[in-house]
């Protein structure tokens, strides 16, 4: 009985452990291959004190398909629908870095009504992305709502991908030289509804999230990264500017018409994994601010590069020229050859920055197709991040660095 | 300039104060296609990049891309892409290597090369020394081979299926059911190195030429 209320008054010596005091050692748990905050198929190997996270090591490569082998085996048209493919929430994003290092290649000239489709398409692209994102990081911390609502935008951008391409997510609309096809002035005046109209819901569904306690508490200060890390880490894209570095390839290296256009870049202030999501939430307003003058601007005109050696010809035309039908013949077949040569093309992905370094040896086939995906530098920076924090932390964090394997592993 | 890929404005006289500030580790500076590649000497490596890095402004490292030549002497190229955030440019740079020679690891000039050191380690085999963790990164647990080197199959070597004897995974020998069909599209007027069926008889010497095309 002595020893009991020794025990209860804290007199009995700590440093000495009797029955009753656990000693506690690290352990190492697997985070995934199948887990539903996994994003996909992402093992981490945690190594935790209690519910610390000591130590992350993430095992990637479970989605590889080695994608960039398979794509020296195929003609440069063939291998443009594996883009669609790495990530599969914004995969007009994808094509657009590998179209445009063809045409740089090429010399190529892309007609203007093309330039501003494309511009469109890839800013649809980026609410499509954001939508899922933003959804996604708000249900891993423990809120269901605002999800099921905006995914329902999300639905609405996939409706527009299909009535211009036929497929709701694997579009390969965009080509060498422009995009396959023109779309109806009725998607047109659709597209221009909607953007009045999707904000409402829009803002609905964050009006929940922003200020809301719990998803505050579960975010800011979470996983802080300064500006010097978001260098060395090699981030891009919302990771960086959330970190507060002004840093947007669409305005320091503008592509197709995107110097025309006047947006917006949102920054951070803090680093943490709520300003990267509120970067996410201003991104998706300013895109709808690009696709509406867009819309205003684009002019009519061809869609796609006339030169008949790299573009194929529209089927009617193949009905009564003689020539059209070669050229489609051998287009479809050997394909275009590419002139040697090798280029570095980035694009501003919904994820961050997205490059292609293609090498081209002349023929019909990339000799090298290397692809540099957004998430893998993210995800390395993993350890770094969790370092400190708590096991459910964890979740946040991956959460916002809106990771897809599909594009990490290729 | 008629393409529309993102636009990098070239800084004047950079190649010059490169050449001075990096004097015999520079091997060649190629400028094509409005982007500037320099090879350099591969013991080097690290100290150019922290030169690159520290005197001009090249902060980020953004991607390490192995390439397989497998005619050179060197076969694989390793290219390093920088990227400047305060001036706005991009730069190349680039060591050849083979597999026994290793590349200078830059972990710790950038913390973000060890997983694309360890990416192209996996894939051709390139090693870097000073890696601290140079494992596989993208293959299979247990792969053998690098799966990126052009004499790899693209096929591969080992197929994996669930066994229902076993209850497990197990990896066999790779089974085609159809042969891999490469098409050669050169055409026969641009100079492609075959005889063409039926051409044996106009010129006696090449009779016994090997026909590529009948095999």
């Amino acid at each position: 009985m002595a020893d009991y209320i020794e025990e209860m008054l804290g007199e009995a010596d700590a440093a000495d452990p009797t029955v009753g005091d656990l000693e506690i050692q690290n352990y190492t748990i697997n985070f995934g291959p199948q887990h539903p905050a996994a994003h996909g198929v992402l093992r981490m190997v945690m190594e935790l004190d209690g519910e610390i996270i000591e130590r992350v090591d993430p095992h990637v490569g479970l989605l590889h398909r080695g994608t960039e082998k398979l794509i020296e085996y195929k003609t440069y048209l063939q291998a443009l629908p594996y883009f669609d493919r790495l990530d599969y929430c914004s995969p007009l994003a994808q094509e657009y870095s590998y179209v445009l290092a063809i045409e740089k290649l090429l010399d190529l000239e892309v007609p203007e009504r093309g330039q501003y489709l494309r511009v469109l398409f890839a800013e649809l692209t980026r609410i499509c992305n954001h939508m899922l994102n933003i959804g996604a990081h708000v249900m891993d911390v423990g809120a269901m709502t605002p999800n099921i609502w905006i995914f329902e935008i999300r639905e609405q951008c996939l409706e527009f991908f299909e009535r211009a391409s036929g497929a709701r997510m694997h579009s390969a609309w965009f080509r060498p030289g422009g995009v396959h096809q023109d779309v109806p002035l009725k998607l047109l005046t659709d597209i221009a509804d909607w953007l009045d109209e999707f904000p409402k819901l829009f803002e609905d569904a964050m009006s929940l999230v922003t200020d809301n306690r719990i998803f505050k508490q579960r975010n800011v200060d979470i996983a802080t990264v300064s500006k010097d890390d978001a260098i060395k880490w090699g981030f891009s894209g919302p990771m960086i500017r959330g970190s507060g570095i002004a840093w947007d390839l669409r305005k320091s290296q503008p592509y197709d018409v995107y110097d025309r256009m006047e947006f917006d870049v949102p920054v951070g202030t803090r680093g943490d994994c709520y300003d990267r999501f509120m970067v996410r939430v201003e991104e998706v307003r300013q895109s709808a601010r690009i696709m509406r003058q867009c819309l205003q601007q684009m002019p009519e005109g061809p869609i796609a590069s006339t030169d008949r050696k790299i573009v194929p010809p529209k089927r009617g035309e193949m009905k009564q020229s003689m020539e059209a039908l070669i050229h489609h013949f051998k287009l479809y077949t050997e394909g275009f050859h590419v002139p040697a040569g090798e280029v570095y093309v980035a694009t501003e992905s919904p994820k961050g920055e997205f490059g292609v370094y293609l090498v081209a040896d002349g023929s019909n086939k990339p000799y090298r197709c290397k692809i540099r995906p957004t998430a893998f530098s993210h995800l390395q920076a993993m350890d770094f991040m969790c370092k400190g924090h708590m096991l459910p932390d964890a979740t946040a964090i991956l959460g916002a660095i809106d990771v897809v394997f599909g594009e990490c592993d290729r | 300039m008629a393409h529309s890929a993102p636009h990098i404005a070239p800084r004047d006289g950079i190649v010059e104060t490169l050449k001075a500030s990096l004097g015999a580790q520079l091997l060649d500076v190629i400028e094509a296609k409005d982007e500037l590649s320099l090879i350099v000497q591969r013991d080097a490596l690290a100290d150019v990049l922290q030169i690159l890095r520290d005197e001009h402004d090249y902060q980020q490292l953004m991607e390490i891309a192995g390439v397989d030549y497998p005619d050179r002497a060197e076969r694989f190229e390793v290219c390093y892409h920088l990227l400047s955030l305060t001036l706005n440019h991009r730069i190349r740079i680039k060591v050849s290597t083979d597999e026994d020679n290793p590349v200078p690891s830059v972990t710790h000039l950038w913390p973000v090369a060890g997983w694309l050191e360890r990416e192209v380690f996996d894939l051709y085999g390139v090693i870097f020394s000073g890696n601290p963790d140079l494992r596989r990164i993208l293959t299979d647990y247990g792969f053998k081979g690098h799966p990126f080197r052009k004499d790899f199959p693209l096929t591969g070597y080992v197929e994996m299926r669930y066994s229902e004897e076993a209850k497990r995974v197990i990896y066999e020998p790779v089974e085609l059911a159809q042969d891999f069909r490469s098409f050669d599209f050169t055409s026969p007027w641009e100079g492609a190195d075959y005889v063409l069926p039926g051409d044996e008889k106009a010129e006696g010497d090449e009779a016994d030429a090997k026909d590529k095309d009948a095999k």
